[in-house]
């Protein structure tokens, strides 16, 4: 492997998959600890493909501690595959944890930290008693045995010529050849090569090598005045060896006596083997500049490969080789190609060939089809897009606006124009982005084991079903959703869920079950954690709540408002503080994670029945569909989605408390009215409700707000820009956004909003019995 | 989006050669002025210099606070240095100017009367602040400097924003506590 580029950069990519492969490996474990009675031998599969890419990539990069450790498990999992070991409970348990501390060494290998030995050799050593590779008597002096018994394996590794060859080779394995990932027992020298083959063209022992590549002949015969034109063969050449292994065989037949030369016309020409993973079109690539100047012709040579490595392409049916014939029109031949590619597998592993077979038909169906369905790009360039085509909303929405301004002379065919550019930039902005979506499933895929590994700590026995994974979600929703819901989990399987004694005494199944679904609603995401556990506890929260104050001991609170008090600040009713949760912290903070993303959550309890947290998140944090507003000389954004109706209300509607507070009677409900322009100090804006228009929106700790503006603007989508990147946070403003005048904008926070006018409430108040104590002292 | 270097950048580079081949310890200040006194900042703290141009206030911030003005596609606050320093808001007009300064990590906006020189100033001839009545509390003030017969102040941008933030929060906290 030449060293001269950038090792860094790979390893980047290797430590990123690893990531994803540890992911992909303890979700695969979760499945298995369900079905530890019908063990579906692919999961078994998955598992091992992971660890194994997690191996071959250590070897690239010399980690060895990381290969010794991923080099047992994979040997469990090997024996485990071939059925010569019985899966047990324990084993799979230990196969997590397993996977826990291949985690840190990639984690350690990552920093380039050093990495204590007891870390991962007892693990190593109980994985293999467990699995059968060591008697179990030697656990006494378990901690040596287990690192000979790893120096022993890993010297063993190092020996197998088969495993050498695959290490670091398997790395890229998927970014090459993606057909192959889905193949688990193809693990023969045919993985990824094609990677290093433009750093590496001159491959000497080639026999190994090109055995597996297709082989393409070439034959190039330029016409007389090709070099007229500037074009030198040499260099198509050199190219072609870029490509892959290639051998060039001149003609001279065409080469006239020495003194008939003439300089500047080609007389040769080439017949070149080429041995490579690229496609045609990347040959032809080659001569594109050329190829009106030559005559070429390039075929698949199926045969000759035959003769380098036979002993690999034995099993391969011969019919194969007549359907591949050559054949003149490219488009046919590259089509054809593409099936041969993933060469089919040796069975030396006969066990699991039985169930590749199956497998590898199906690929052989899918793989016709481009193969690479996805590409990994830099965040910060999928921001950058998103970032750009939001300016290019603003700039559209300015042009438009700035011709309407034009006087009548923006004709019928201009404005159709501005509509069509209107829809396709909206589109654009919908595509961009869907970049960004992501399925749920990330955050979700977490949760059985969090579930798992608390309720085998409580002594309880929980079901986690989850539903609507792929539901997608913008990314950075997603990020934020990750503790919030993990608490609210915690928060079920800890408070909710009983013991399975009391369980079976109230007449439920012993084993508790807790949902966990995502679908889209009305251009939102809903989370629903739904348990079937004993519900909230009214009279607890009740007591609890006025013991903290958090209600007046005289209040009467309905059975909902008193459910989600629980979302109040230092509530907890559990009756143990426990290091699972019972901080009483928990809901209120998961209160305060959902609605700084702008989302609403509420609980729905039935008491012996179980509860039900309704979680309503926008899919997206970069945009939002907003109502204009106008308030005075200031232009305000309200998220449609929090804004319920606007009203006019008439006089009689209108209730002017003692406290200065006014109310609005909508359909008889009361509805405290925000003075806007009083809580911002805006000179000239309408100040009797009667006279402007009150929007009623719905806040989470205020309920049903009215916002009280002059009037109604329209409606935009708009762009969300940070404040706070620049500036500090402003009461009552969410974010700010960039009008089509170019003007920047400020988002209403309605529930900052309704905390301002409570408090400013709650002051006036003040002051008024500061006055009464004042004239009562007089 | 562009550059935020971009009509500086030349002069910035040209800057560059100069300093390497006169004294190291020589920096260029932008120096602007409001009334009849004249300031410097650290050039190359300065991103960009604009005309004024109306900006959309925020609501329940100090008077010196002019609001945001969108750079770009970059929300940026606008200070009202004048107001800033005591001596009254700005009367805003096109021929006044605003400097887009980088402070930490964030982009801010001072607005002046005028843009007036670029200053090569060596580090030695900046001169201590005199404890004197300037119209400004001296803290923010890195040294006094003679330049063409002109006193120039330089200011030290990152003191003058954080203290700003800090000024701002108590803003708020009134506010919301009571301050109408």
């Amino acid at each position: 492997m030449p060293q001269d580029f950038d090792l860094n950069q790979f390893k980047a990519t290797y430590f990123e998959e690893c990531r994803e492969l540890l992911d992909t490996a303890e979700e695969q474990l979760g499945v298995l600890q369900v079905q530890l009675d019908d063990v579906d031998i692919e999961t078994l599969h998955a598992v091992f493909r992971c660890v194994h890419s997690i191996k071959g990539g250590a070897g690239a990069f010399n980690f060895t501690t990381l290969i010794s450790f991923s080099h047992v498990l994979e040997t469990t999992l090997d024996l485990l595959r071939e059925g010569r070991v019985d899966l047990s409970s324990d084993l799979v348990d230990c196969l997590i944890r397993a996977n826990d501390v291949l985690g840190i060494l990639v984690h350690y290998a990552q920093n380039e930290e050093e990495i204590a030995a007891d870390i991962w050799q007892n693990i190593a050593h109980e994985l293999e008693i467990l699995s059968g590779q060591k008697p179990t008597e030697i656990a006494p002096q378990e901690t040596q045995k287990a690192t000979s018994s790893l120096i022993a394996s890993l010297s063993d590794y190092n020996l197998s010529a088969d495993e050498e060859e695959e290490q670091g080779w398997g790395l890229f394995l998927e970014n090459i050849s993606p057909g192959l990932d889905g193949d688990g027992a193809v693990e023969k020298d045919d993985q990824g090569w094609g990677l290093f083959a433009d750093e590496e063209p001159q491959i000497n022992d080639s026999a190994e090598i090109t055995s597996d590549k297709p082989h393409y002949r070439i034959r190039f015969v330029p016409e007389p005045h090709l070099l007229q034109f500037a074009n030198e063969p040499l260099l198509l050449a050199r190219e072609l060896n870029t490509l892959g292994h290639c051998h060039g065989v001149a003609d001279l037949s065409r080469l006239p006596p020495l003194n008939e030369i003439a300089p500047d016309v080609a007389y040769l020409s080439w017949t070149f083997d080429l041995y490579t993973d690229h496609d045609l079109v990347d040959i032809e690539e080659v001569f594109e500049f050329v190829i009106d100047d030559c005559v070429l012709e390039i075929e698949r040579v199926q045969d000759s490969a035959k003769d380098v490595a036979e002993d690999k392409l034995l099993t391969r049916p011969s019919t194969e080789k007549t359907i591949h014939k050559p054949d003149d029109t490219p488009e046919k031949s590259l089509a054809q190609t593409k099936p041969v590619s993933p060469s089919p597998t040796t069975p030396d592993q006969p066990v699991v060939a039985k169930h590749e077979g199956k497998k590898s038909n199906n690929d052989t169906v899918n793989t016709t089809t481009p193969a690479v369905s996805s590409i990994r790009v830099d965040l910060d360039r999928v921001d950058r897009l998103v970032n750009m085509v939001g300016e290019l909303v603003i700039t559209q929405s300015m042009l438009k606006q700035q011709a309407d301004e034009l006087a009548n002379n923006a004709g019928l065919r201009m404005t159709q124009g501005f509509e069509e550019l209107n829809a396709r930039t909206r589109e654009l902005q919908e595509s961009v982005m869907a970049i960004r979506m992501q399925p749920v499933k990330s955050v979700f895929a977490r949760m059985p084991r969090l579930v798992r590994e608390l309720s085998s700590k409580l002594g309880k026995k929980v079901d986690l079903i989850t539903a609507g994974e792929m539901t997608e979600v913008d990314k950075t929703v997603i990020e934020q959703l990750m503790d919030p819901l993990t608490h609210m989990i915690r928060n079920s399987v800890d408070h909710a869920i009983e013991m399975p004694q009391d369980r079976l005494a109230a007449g439920k199944p012993e084993r508790a079950t807790i949902q966990l679904r995502a679908e889209h609603k009305s251009g939102r995401i809903h989370i629903e954690v739904i348990d079937d556990g004993r519900g909230i506890d009214r009279e607890a929260v009740k007591a609890k709540a006025r013991e903290k104050g958090l209600i007046a001991p005289d209040e009467d609170l309905d059975d909902d408002e008193l459910d989600n008090l629980i979302f109040a600040p230092g509530f907890s009713t559990a009756q143990s503080v426990s290091d699972v949760s019972g901080r009483g912290v928990g809901m209120d903070v998961v209160r305060r994670n959902i609605v700084s993303l702008g989302g609403r959550i509420s609980v729905f309890s039935t008491p012996g029945k179980g509860a039900r947290f309704v979680m309503s998140l926008p899919l997206t944090l970069a945009v939002l569909d907003g109502m204009i507003v106008k308030c005075g000389s200031e232009k305000y954004i309200i998220a449609l989605t929090s804004i319920i109706e606007s009203i006019h209300p008439l006089k009689e509607e209108l209730k002017s408390l003692m406290n200065g507070d006014v109310l609005v009677s909508v359909r008889g409900e009361y509805i405290p009215v925000v003075n806007l322009h009083r809580l911002f100090n805006i000179k000239g804006a309408v100040t009797d409700p009667a006279e402007g228009l009150v929007v009623i929106v719905e806040t989470e700790r205020y309920g049903y707000v009215g916002i009280l503006v002059d009037e109604l603007l329209g409606q935009q989508q708009v762009v969300i820009k940070s404040l706070e990147e620049n500036y500090d946070p402003i009461a009552g403003i969410a974010a700010a956004t960039i009008m089509g005048n170019g003007k920047i904008a400020l988002i209403l926070d309605v529930d900052g909003l309704a905390e301002m006018e409570h408090g400013a409430e709650k002051r006036r108040k003040h002051a008024k019995l500061q006055q009464q104590i004042f004239l009562s002292g007089e | 989006m562009s550059s935020p270097y971009n009509y500086l950048m030349p002069q910035h580079a040209q800057g560059r050669d100069v300093q390497q081949d006169n004294d190291d310890d020589t920096r260029q200040y932008i120096s602007f002025t409001i009334g009849k006194e004249e300031y410097g900042v650290d050039i190359m703290a300065v991103r960009e210099i604009k005309a004024w141009t109306d900006t959309t206030h925020l609501p329940n911030t100090p008077d010196f606070m002019r609001g945001v003005l969108n750079l770009r596609g970059v929300v940026v606050p606008i200070f009202d240095l004048r107001c800033r320093f005591g001596m009254g808001l700005t009367e805003a007009t096109k021929m006044h100017v605003v400097i887009i300064m980088q402070v930490g990590h964030r982009l801010v906006g001072m607005l002046v009367d005028a843009v007036s020189d670029i200053l090569s100033i060596a580090d030695n001839i900046i001169q201590e602040m005199p404890k004197m009545d300037l119209n400004i509390d001296d803290e923010y003030l890195t040294g006094l400097v003679t330049v063409n017969e002109k006193l120039v102040a330089l200011l030290n941008t990152e003191l003058l924003f954080n203290q700003q933030s800090i000024e701002d929060g108590v803003m708020l906290g009134q506010a919301a506590t009571g301050g109408k």
